[in-house]
């Protein structure tokens, strides 16, 4: 088989949930633990601050860039850029645990701790999906 | 595309699931007259000024949970890095993890580079990641910290606010300290008067307001080291336990024993030698 076709028919790993508690793991009403839905619910952001996080390290990348642009040209973010995704692209398998080393290397997130590694650690993550399903849905066979 | 059989690990941070359940839980217990348990806040009363030869950080040790006193020997002065110390006052977790965060940045910082942090940069990383959270996290800090660009006194409020003043007083008594201090401070003081000004303003704070009280500790930082004197002055109002509640031993009385012993036979050894080189 063609190892390099496959790996480009890869999915970007970028999850589109609902706001709020109503959408579980699954990407279903979660009604156990978060009760009926409501349409308010799914619209409205909970928390003040649940906006701002959701897209923060986003807007953040963003600013870096643009301003990396305005300063040195755009062949600056265009490398930062291309090394990324390049780093993106070792990971393991869908359902395993990747370390993300390379990554954090380039982001400078080696050299510093913050929310993002004390808590809700996804190597901490006590759910793990069906490892068949999960290589399928990132290959696009679903 | 979420599908109903694909597991979306969520993302690390924050997790923002349990807002809508509290909020609705908020309502029920209030119409059933019982109230959510208050945070620990350190109502309080903290001050710092630069001297000639450093800065000295003073705060008082009580924290306040409601208008219940939590703990009466609270340490507010939080170690950041040799040379910078960091007073809190707002919600003691927050202070507490806030100053712990930035200070394993700091020593990640001093171990890549292999110097001593400079206060400016623990006030940058304090600002970025308080303004990050809107004001959510509860902390009013004062920095103070010895560097190659000289003593700094600074003050980061929850919004991520700095000022940079000669001198300072936070928290709830902060306006009794700072009369204190606005009064008496002159620049380029000695140590041991800019140590008695500090008491004085904490002192002053703990007369005149409820949520600061107990003892007075005193951090004094400076060139060659830094001077950490918990308690400085003792409160007056100590109450003297009356007796012991420990109990001695005997008191509880054995009905029976029973007595299994465990016969362990070696069965194998192995021995591996280390190479110590």
């Amino acid at each position: 088989m063609n190892t390099r076709g496959l790996r480009s028919q890869l999915k970007d790993s970028v999850p589109v949930t609902g706001m709020g508690p109503q959408v579980g793991a699954y990407g279903v009403q979660d009604t156990l633990r978060s009760g009926f839905s409501s349409v308010k619910n799914e619209l409205l952001p909970s928390h003040a601050l649940e906006l701002s996080e959701k897209n923060f390290q986003l807007n953040q990348d963003k600013m870096n860039f643009s301003t990396l642009r305005n300063i040195q040209g755009l062949h600056a973010p265009l490398k930062l850029q291309m090394e990324y995704r390049a780093a993106r692209q070792i990971q393991r398998l869908p359902f395993l645990q990747s370390s993300h080393l390379a990554l954090d290397t380039l982001k400078g997130n080696d050299e510093s701790i913050s929310f993002e590694d004390i808590l809700n650690d996804p190597a901490q993550s006590e759910m793990m999906g069906e490892p068949h399903i999960m290589v399928e849905y990132k290959l696009g066979m679903m | 595309m979420a599908l109903s059989n694909v597991l979306e690990i969520p993302t690390s941070g924050f997790n923002f699931e349990n807002v809508a359940r509290n909020v609705a839980l908020e309502g029920l217990l209030e119409g059933g007259h019982t109230k959510t348990p208050k945070p620990m806040k350190t109502g309080t009363t903290i001050a710092g000024l630069v001297c000639k030869e450093g800065v000295v950080l003073g705060a008082d040790t009580r924290a306040t949970s409601g208008e219940v006193v939590a703990d009466k020997m609270c340490a507010k002065i939080h170690y950041i890095s040799p040379n910078i110390y960091c007073c809190g006052a707002g919600t003691a977790a927050d202070t507490e993890k806030t100053t712990d965060l930035l200070s394993s940045n700091l020593t990640i910082f001093s171990m890549d580079s292999g110097r001593n942090p400079r206060v400016v940069m623990a006030v940058n990383i304090l600002q970025d990641m308080l303004f990050r959270y809107r004001g959510q996290i509860g902390a009013s800090l004062i920095l103070g910290g010895v560097d190659c660009n000289g003593n700094h006194l600074y003050t980061v409020g929850p919004y991520g606010s700095i000022d940079n003043v000669p001198y300072l007083a936070m928290g709830s008594g902060d306006l009794a300290a700072l009369g204190i201090l606005e009064d008496r401070f002159k620049p380029n003081m000695e140590m041991e008067e800019a140590k008695e000004l500090v008491r004085d303003a904490i002192h002053s704070g703990i007369m005149s307001d409820l949520g600061s009280g107990n003892n007075i500790d005193i951090c004094v930082i400076t060139k060659q080291g830094v001077d950490y004197i918990r308690p400085y002055q003792e409160s007056e109002y100590k109450d003297k336990r009356q007796k012991r509640y420990k109990y001695g031993p005997g008191t509880t009385s054995i009905l029976t024993e029973k007595i299994i012993p465990l016969e362990l036979e070696v069965v194998q050894e192995t021995v591996q030698r280390m190479d110590t080189a």
